[in-house]
């Protein structure tokens, strides 16, 4: 439930753009609830707790099956649809802006998970939400996301690992252009 | 604290009369931020804009008594030469580390952190020369 809801935000977003043709739908975007593979071993939660900071073996594999379960990873704070801040709305802005496939793209909600909003945080070395990690590799937060977005570095990035809906990578390297105009 | 000595260096647009001391502050958070980035990289710019008032009503501002608690920050330094910018934006949380680690700290911080060049890159290129008045190093 919560994956299709990616996929029609980000599909919203991209056919709302000004240069938008009809595309195929993704078929199915990844289907992932980050929740359930963090609450499966209950004993967990205690440990964590005595852990505290300490990111702990468990979380930080299950954080690792996170980043891995599609090219395009965001930890933010609400969903796609319905962020819970602006940074991170921003930032599932500009991923629709450039035409990232939805079927190639997951978003993890860390309010829904307090494990993984503090993991995340020592997982990257990186102390703000929302963060962006592209094929296992962290990219950044929402200034640099937003900076390379206007700077075409996204867009030339996004190109390069074969992530944006077909058609779609030479409509967002305009529309960094466009941006840059501005 | 007595780097701010070297404030000649510091334009801000936000930066206060000098003799303010930070014993009265009520921007003590803001004041840490200037002392630490003043400190640790000699920024040749530094504009620390609070936000707060534009997420006071956010939900997770709740409860918040902190009127400190979003920044904005343009740094300028030679600090940041040949490193990318997650790990310029690494040096700066690290430096202020414990003051969004507190609770009721702070919540968010955008960064726009710039060598001296790209920073001279960047005026020539978004209007004709506006300041005269940087320095050369």
């Amino acid at each position: 439930m919560f994956s299709r809801s990616i996929a029609r935000q980000l599909l919203r977003q991209t056919t709302s753009s000004a240069a938008a043709a009809a595309r195929p739908a993704a078929a199915a975007a990844p289907a992932y609830a980050f929740s359930s593979t963090f609450r499966q071993p209950s004993s967990l939660f205690s440990l964590a707790q005595q852990q505290q900071r300490l990111l702990s073996d468990t979380t930080k594999q299950a954080i690792d099956k996170a980043v891995a379960s599609a090219p395009v990873v965001l930890f933010m704070k609400g969903t796609p649809e319905t962020p819970q801040c602006g940074f991170s709305r921003a930032s599932i802005q500009i991923l629709g802006l450039q035409g990232v496939d939805p079927a190639k793209f997951a978003a993890f909600n860390v309010l829904e998970d307090p494990e993984l909003r503090e993991g995340i945080k020592e997982y990257s070395d990186w102390p703000t939400i929302p963060q962006l990690y592209i094929d296992k590799e962290f990219v950044g937060g929402c200034d640099i996301i937003v900076s390379m977005h206007q700077n075409g570095e996204l867009a030339k990035l996004l190109d390069e690992k074969k992530v944006l809906a077909a058609a779609e990578a030479e409509e967002a390297a305009a529309a960094g252009e466009e941006k840059k105009k501005e | 604290m007595l780097r701010r000595g070297a404030l000649g260096l510091v334009r801000g647009a936000t930066s206060r009369p000098l003799f303010m001391s930070t014993m009265a502050s009520k921007t003590p958070v803001e004041d840490v931020i200037r002392e630490k980035i003043t400190a640790a990289l000699h920024p040749t710019t530094l504009e620390i804009y609070n936000d707060s008032h534009l997420h006071a009503h956010h939900k997770a501002m709740e409860g918040s008594a902190s009127s400190e608690t979003h920044f904005r920050v343009v740094i300028t330094s030679e600090a940041f030469k040949s490193k990318m910018n997650p790990a310029r934006h690494r040096l700066i949380y690290a430096l202020l580390k414990d003051e969004m680690a507190r609770e009721g700290g702070i919540h968010a911080l955008q960064l726009r952190t710039l060598t001296p060049e790209e920073e001279e890159r960047r005026r020539a290129q978004e209007t004709a020369p506006a300041t005269q008045a940087k320095s050369t190093q």
